[in-house]
């Protein structure tokens, strides 16, 4: 009758998991990417030249096929314990990382030049001036792109219903194999849990953004 | 801000420490890559067995029927996520309250949904025996209403004085548009609209989780009927020369937005129309489904 009160366990289990998925690949690509866009600025060119290549490369490549890499690649590599869940963070992780780097990366260019060179001008280092005065400040303009590269995070977790690792898009899958209910009902609820998470996202940036905001 | 703002100009000892810090990374990664191709050779992945199918004319010969599979979704899905992304861009900038508010709903609902949550639809309810069209129009729904959003934030950049003199001129709203806004919006948009046609072409690759015969699935399919090799299948080798194809390809593309983006700057004249920084639709990145 009802798809939801019918399957409620389901539907709780793939929100979980989206959930999951969403948070902890979001932590990986954040490090990650504030990472590789601190290589990418530093003095070091071999550092400089292995951050391009990380984003060259994961920027050109689909989802689909990274997570066919992850996942038959890492266990080939020596993880052979690790289940689908943390592969599909790996790959979720990695490749959103690329996106958030280019994202902090435009926002280290806005902030004003001077700032860095008061910085130098005082000797502080190059870490000392990136974690301790740009950083800070490109965290206000990176903001708002992080936001939409998270929520664009969301949506490509259901990419990992293709690879046993229970979400929403395999309780779609599920039921919508499961005869008897209305197909269109089953996509509304899915629909209706990706915008819940969807506009969690965009309210927990929004917060943020109105806290970082200063008045200039 | 370049990156050589963020530190000084190296003296002697910076450029001594800068030389290790690149020879110690340098050596990280030699090692990182080496101990990757150890790995893969130690479980067996470089047999000549596994690479063998690669040689013959009727392998090569499918790789390039699924080559021109992904090829045909992506022109399809491309050529009418354009036609789509016009329509929805011109039913927003439309005079009329209801025709600009339905389709505000339209593309704000479809930029919401997963990607492949909506292939999932349309296979399950639509295409039931056709996965090609269920992809096909999930990506133009998708795509379509991206554009659309690319299109109208690039006419909405064109300064005011554009259109205000047209319409001075006693030019009719479509006149104002397609002789005045457009031709110089084009400009301004092109890299952004190749990004989000890259974005189409990646997306095409989805095709695989409803089992489409596109590129990777022809590749996975080869993969489970190559004889395993000592016991190893050849999903590995199939990954490697699968990905570089799909990555040379988006490269391409990518490629060809930023010699867009170049040529474009290098013969506006005066000062390029000013951009939303904070629209994901233009920062040239695309955006994902």
């Amino acid at each position: 009758m009802n798809v939801l009160s019918d399957n409620f366990a389901m539907f709780r289990e793939g929100f979980v998991g989206t959930v999951e998925l969403t948070a902890l690949s979001a932590l990986l690509a954040l490090v990650l990417g504030t990472l590789v866009a601190a290589f990418r600025v530093s003095p070091v060119p071999a550092l400089r030249i292995f951050g391009t290549a990380w984003v060259t490369l994961l920027r050109n490549t689909p989802l689909v096929l990274l997570f066919l890499a992850v996942t038959l690649g890492l266990p080939a590599l020596g993880l052979k314990g690790w289940d689908s869940f943390w592969l599909a963070v790996m790959a979720l992780g990695c490749y959103t990382s690329a996106f958030i780097c280019e994202a902090i990366r435009s926002g280290i260019n806005t902030v004003p030049v001077g700032q860095a060179e008061a910085a130098r001008s005082i000797g502080m280092t190059f870490s000392q001036t990136l974690g301790q005065i740009v950083l800070p400040q490109a965290a206000r303009t990176a903001i708002p792109p992080i936001g939409s590269l998270l929520i664009a995070l969301a949506k490509n977790t259901a990419i990992a219903s293709g690879f046993n690792v229970t979400e929403l898009g395999s309780v779609q899958k599920t039921l919508n194999a499961a005869s008897g209910y209305n197909i269109y009902v089953i996509f509304l609820w899915i629909a209706i849990c990706y915008i819940i998470i969807t506009f969690t996202i965009s309210g927990i940036f929004r917060l943020l953004e109105n806290r970082l905001a200063v008045a200039r | 801000m370049s990156g050589s703002v963020l530190y000084d100009v190296p003296g002697p000892r910076a450029r001594a420490r800068n030389r290790l810090y690149g020879a110690l990374a340098t050596v990280a990664l030699v090692a990182l890559i080496g101990f990757v191709l150890y790995r893969l050779d130690d479980t067996g992945q470089f047999q000549a067995g596994l690479w063998d199918d690669y040689e013959y004319a009727e392998t090569q010969q499918r790789i390039v029927d699924g080559l021109l599979t992904t090829l045909k979704v992506f022109a399809i899905a491309a050529a009418l996520s354009l036609a789509l992304g016009a329509l929805l861009a011109t039913a927003r900038l439309s005079d009329h309250k209801p025709v600009r508010w339905a389709a505000t709903v339209v593309v704000e609902f479809f930029r919401a949904m997963p990607l492949l949550i909506m292939i999932f639809l349309l296979y399950a309810a639509v295409f039931t025996a056709d996965p090609m069209w269920a992809l096909v129009i999930g990506l133009v729904l998708y795509n379509g209403s991206v554009q659309a959003e690319i299109f109208r934030s690039g006419i909405n950049a064109v300064p005011k004085g554009q259109s205000e003199a047209a319409y001075a001129i006693g030019l009719r709203k479509t006149q104002v548009m397609a002789s005045v806004l457009v031709p110089q919006a084009v400009r301004s948009m092109l890299p952004s609209i190749i990004s989000q046609l890259v974005v189409t072409l990646k997306d095409t690759s989805l095709g695989f989780i409803i089992l489409y015969e596109e590129l990777l699935f022809v590749g996975r399919a080869f993969a489970q009927q190559t004889p395993p090799v000592n016991g190893v299948y050849a999903f590995i080798p199939m990954v490697i020369v699968f990905g570089s194809i799909y990555i040379l390809l988006c490269l391409a593309l990518s490629s060809l937005a930023t010699w867009v983006e170049r040529r474009t700057q290098r013969s506006r004249k005066g000062a390029p129309p000013a951009m939303p920084a904070d629209d994901p639709a233009l920062t040239g990145d695309g955006v994902h489904g």
